[in-house]
């Protein structure tokens, strides 16, 4: 008897998995890309975002929690699909205060490079301009919640990684928000060090480490000169970013300057 | 024998900025020698180029820079909405508030306040001259207040970014701005 290749197609090419791996994990993997913002290879997806978003066998779901099975027909890269993916950039967009010309995180960004994949030109909703806290109370580290989507990859990556808990998600709705675990509510009293993994992964501008910020010119950052759909081996996780801000600057180790103020940081303690 | 085929009027292009730097108009002057090429087939109508106060009644294409922060702002921009035939939002303060919507946080009888009686010299007061424009308690971006036709973001869009959707748009192809031209930065 023969047996059922791990095989399924995506846009009508077909795409080889590894049982246990998710339609997104899979596609990744076979240098297809999905957009996607909160889905991160190092941590369990939770499926919040919806920007990965496809069509599976007719019928609408998240591609960073859906599992592979063979013989699936995945639509993706359809214009009903990037439509609707387009519309919850722009939600995003409006729902935050994201300046990107004022932006640190600006040719870095997830958000911005997704926005630029789906060419939009325009926020088109009524902005919300909030006006959320922006917390420096921490030597090293920014938290500016006017810039955060609620992805809580560094709630996961404060939790799974670093086993502090430092960050949560709280509140309801409209009411939602980031809140830091500590006495005051203040990073600045939480026991996150610069050389967390939480404190490097946010993939907007709302944790930001501190004195880096245009150590790599606008122009020459990470999705400048490739858009971010072309760094499909990145984003799989086949080429390693553990240590890095995602300041454009390459680094897997020591080179950032995230890594390099927390060397400074280890010395003068 | 077939009368000669008439000379294709000229387009008509007008631009303004609302607040804004008059970045984006530097960037238009940046598409350098182009602007010859530009002018075989268009013409500038209110710009601070031609430094024309008001818009003909007919213009095909209006280019607009600036978000909309005062009184003046909503004026000049409803009439270029009633002007121009295609309107575009340039720039990330026409199209999402940009730096001047960063005092949407603010409170701008405070903001004044501060400014002019803490801060300020002379009469620390604040101005209240009839001919100053009013504020408006939010700045908007320019979609929130007439319908727009066309967007180029960047801060400001680049010259080649400027030209690239022209040429489209002129050349009747939908404007399309490709990776390393769509820029918000």
């Amino acid at each position: 008897m023969n047996e059922i290749a791990n095989r399924f197609n995506i846009d009508g090419g077909p795409v080889d998995f590894e049982p246990g791996q998710t339609i997104l994990q899979a596609a990744l993997a076979a240098g297809v890309f999905i957009p996607h913002l909160c889905a991160h290879p190092e941590f369990t997806p939770h499926g919040s975002c919806k920007l990965c978003t496809v069509t599976v066998n007719g019928r609408s779901g998240s591609a960073c929690t859906i599992a592979a099975m063979p013989g699936m027909d995945v639509q993706s890269d359809t214009p009903e699909l990037n439509s609707r993916r387009r519309v919850l950039l722009q939600m995003l967009f409006v729902e935050g205060h994201h300046f990107c010309p004022g932006c640190e995180k600006s040719g870095n960004c997830t958000l911005q490079a997704l926005a630029y994949e789906m060419e939009m030109l325009t926020p088109h909703f009524a902005h919300f301009f909030p006006d959320r806290p922006v917390d420096a109370s921490h030597p090293d580290v920014l938290l500016d919640l006017n810039r955060c989507v609620m992805c809580e990859l560094c709630v996961r990556a404060s939790r799974d990684f670093d086993g502090k808990n430092v960050f949560s998600l709280a509140g309801r709705g409209m009411a939602s928000k980031i809140v830091v675990n500590s006495p005051t509510g203040l990073l600045g009293d939480s026991d996150l060090a610069v050389t967390d993994r939480a404190a490097t992964i946010c993939p907007v501008g709302a944790i930001l480490p501190k004195r880096v910020g245009y150590k790599v010119p606008i122009g020459e950052r990470l999705y400048d000169p490739i858009p971010i759909s072309a760094q499909v081996g990145r984003l799989s996780g086949a080429t390693a970013e553990s240590g890095c801000c995602g300041c454009g600057s390459g680094a897997s180790g020591g080179g950032c300057g995230a890594t390099a103020s927390a060397t400074v940081a280890q010395k003068e303690a | 024998m077939p009368p000669p085929l008439a000379a294709k009027p000229k387009l008509k292009i007008a631009t303004t900025s609302l607040s804004g730097c008059f970045g984006c108009h530097t960037s238009l002057c940046d598409i350098d020698e182009r602007i010859l090429e530009l002018a075989e087939v268009a013409e500038f109508d209110r710009s601070p180029l031609t430094d024309i106060k008001h818009c003909s009644a007919h213009v095909d294409i209006g280019l607009i820079e600036g978000s909309v922060c005062n009184a003046e702002n909503v004026h000049v921009l409803r009439e270029f909405r009633a002007s121009c035939k295609i309107l575009v939002a340039l720039g990330a303060c026409a199209v999402n508030g940009g730096l001047p919507a960063s005092r949407n946080a603010l409170d701008v009888a405070d903001c004044l306040q501060r400014v002019y009686c803490e801060r300020g010299v002379g009469r620390h007061q604040v101005p209240n001259d009839p001919e100053l424009p009013l504020l408006l308690d939010k700045v908007r971006p320019i979609n929130e207040v007439v319908r727009i036709d066309y967007f180029i973001p960047g801060c400001p869009p680049s010259g080649d970014a400027i030209w690239k959707f022209l040429t489209d748009l002129i050349a009747g192809r939908m404007p399309r701005l490709e990776h390393g031209l769509l820029r918000f930065d």
